[in-house]
């Protein structure tokens, strides 16, 4: 039985008269504990796409199911870290994480419980020693490990991670990617996550859903990536399975899907 | 970590001849003496105390030149101060009526702007909010608003009276039409200027729109509200002057009037330095309190 699962999704985005065809007919199956990255060129409708199961956009036909139910409006049971960290920058870190708790739990847990629930978070991301920070005042990693908090506290039935990782160094990119595939090893959410680095996606998934270019854009293809977790990444680089899925995904977008207007 | 690093074979390598005999050094952080940190601090003091300084007594000095001999028609700044010594250092006393010393007129002065400017302060933070978020509120109310904020403040005076019947209401009526505009087109700005990331932060989390308004909006807007709330307070200052010229009774404005009307030009001089003073001192107040309300959320 499928945990979420996009049924049919078309988006037509319109502008007046103008219309265009964002995605079409999208049909994805994801379960429980489930590892999925969604890659594709810019402007492929990955981000359109997150932004259906999260509800912040509409589909225009086909609908998203999460646990048998129709999702179509936003809310903490499918929680997004964005790629800018959206951060409130009035709020301290403890008080940004502490808005979606208080929303979350405001019947099922006392003040504090919720407290130590917000504490806990910031725990798993190594970010408790700065919780009276504001995110002006902590790195772009940092307020990016803020915002894995904040949507890990809400605990989401799916975790949505746009781009988390796209405005971060490489360094410290690398320390974040290890840090979500040990939470999620820890807490096995399910995890839908878009990206554009092909490493990143053969790394932390458990299976890639490659994109066609847009307009019209549809899942191309799907690839399991069979290796075994916990992975490490140094151990991976020379993995014969980590190299073929890896060239599998770079043919498929630089081959068969090659971004025609790149310049 | 998309790209292996590649190693340039031909760059020259760090030769490592030096760093191994390199003494250590041992940084101690610098605490200059006591002193030393006071004729610093005295010296910041003075390089902003000592231009302004310097030139009021220059215009003092050529005001007093200009104005020294007979017959001139405006009092020379000695003159200003022997006339006015009694307003200077009895503000305090109260004769009755409309016979009272200076403090007592800007207080009645600055208690008709903290009402007229409390509620201009409310009501345009809310309708600023209103048109920020709705674009039908925008698109009904902003042509009106725009026409509206071009009256003078003064032409607004006959009309209040007529409908209050009374001075005190009219003058508190024309401190808030003066400071309600700007306010409301900055709050209006600020709201629709709010981050699509905030409003999908406050969908996730699903905030209701009472929630919203208070913890996201608002700090949001904040920096652009304190922009309207501090023009509004220089408007309405600059309004109750001349409001109360023509509504009379109690208040610096007709304090000026009366000043006038009796010839006793250094009065105005007094009571000019006086508003002045106040004016600037509201501005900055306005402006600290928008510095500490909104410290995190303007830096972003």
């Amino acid at each position: 039985m499928a945990y979420l699962k996009l049924d049919h999704v078309d988006k037509i985005f319109t502008r007046g008269t103008a219309t265009t065809e964002v995605l079409k007919d999208i049909n994805l199956t994801i379960e429980k504990g489930e590892y999925v990255s969604i890659i594709g060129h810019s402007g492929c409708g990955k981000s359109t796409m997150l932004n259906i199961v999260a509800g912040l956009t509409t589909a225009t036909t086909g609908g998203v199911l999460l646990e048998e139910r129709e999702v179509n409006s936003p809310g903490p049971d499918r929680a997004v870290v964005f790629q800018n960290h959206s951060l409130l920058p009035w709020l301290t870190v403890y008080e940004n994480v502490r808005l979606g708790v208080d929303k979350v739990f405001a019947k099922t847990k006392t003040k504090a419980e919720r407290d130590a629930w917000t504490l806990h978070n910031l725990n798993l991301v190594q970010m408790a020693h700065a919780k009276d920070k504001r995110p002006n005042e902590i790195s772009g990693g940092m307020k990016q490990r803020v915002g894995i908090a904040r949507a890990l506290a809400m605990e989401p039935k799916v975790l949505l991670l746009d781009e988390p990782f796209g405005a971060l160094d490489a360094l410290t990119r690398a320390h974040l990617q290890d840090s979500v595939m040990a939470l999620h090893q820890k807490l096995g959410n399910t995890i839908l996550m878009i990206t554009h680095d092909v490493d990143e996606a053969v790394l932390l998934s458990d299976r890639i859903v490659m994109m066609t270019n847009g307009p019209s854009a549809h899942i191309g293809e799907v690839l399991e990536v069979a290796l075994p977790r916990p992975r490490k990444r140094l151990e991976l680089a020379t993995n014969a399975t980590y190299v073929k899925c890896r060239q599998r995904v770079l043919e498929f977008l630089y081959e068969r899907h090659r971004f025609v207007e790149a310049a | 970590m998309s790209m292996p690093a590649l190693t340039n074979d031909r760059a020259p390598k760090a030769v490592p001849t030096a760093s191994t005999s390199a003494s250590v050094v041992t940084m101690t952080p610098k605490q200059p003496p006591k002193a030393e940190r006071y004729v610093k601090m005295v010296r910041e003091v003075a390089v902003r105390v000592v231009p302004p300084l310097i030139v009021l007594a220059l215009f003092l000095l050529v005001w007093e030149l200009l104005c020294r001999r007979a017959g001139s028609a405006l009092p020379p700044p000695s003159r200003v101060f022997s006339e006015t010594r009694e307003l200077i250092f009895h503000p305090f006393f109260d004769h009755g009526g409309i016979d009272k010393g200076l403090f007592w007129h800007l207080e009645a002065s600055l208690r008709r702007v903290a009402i007229g400017y409390a509620i201009a302060a409310v009501v345009g933070v809310g309708v600023g909010t209103l048109i920020g978020q709705s674009v039908w509120a925008m698109r009904g109310l902003d042509p009106i608003f725009q026409v509206l904020r071009t009256i003078p403040p003064l032409a607004w005076l006959p009309l209040s009276l007529a409908a209050f019947r009374d001075g005190q209401p009219s003058a508190i009526f024309v401190i808030f039409i003066t400071s309600v505009w700007p306010i409301i087109i900055n709050t209006a700005v600020g709201i629709r200027n709010i981050p699509q990331d905030y409003r999908n932060v406050a969908a996730v989390v699903q905030l209701n729109p009472l929630e919203f308004f208070a913890k996201i909006m608002i700090p949001a807007a904040a920096p652009y509200i304190f922009t309207g709330l501090r023009i509004g307070i220089g408007l309405s200052w600059l309004a109750i002057v001349a409001a109360e010229m023509l509504i009379g009774g109690v208040g610096i404005g007709f304090f000026i009037w009366d000043a006038w009307n009796s010839s006793h030009i250094s009065e105005i001089i007094l009571a000019l330095f006086y508003v002045g003073i106040i004016g600037f001192v509201l501005d900055r107040l306005i402006a600290f309190v928008g510095k500490i309300v909104t410290r995190g959320t303007a830096t972003n």
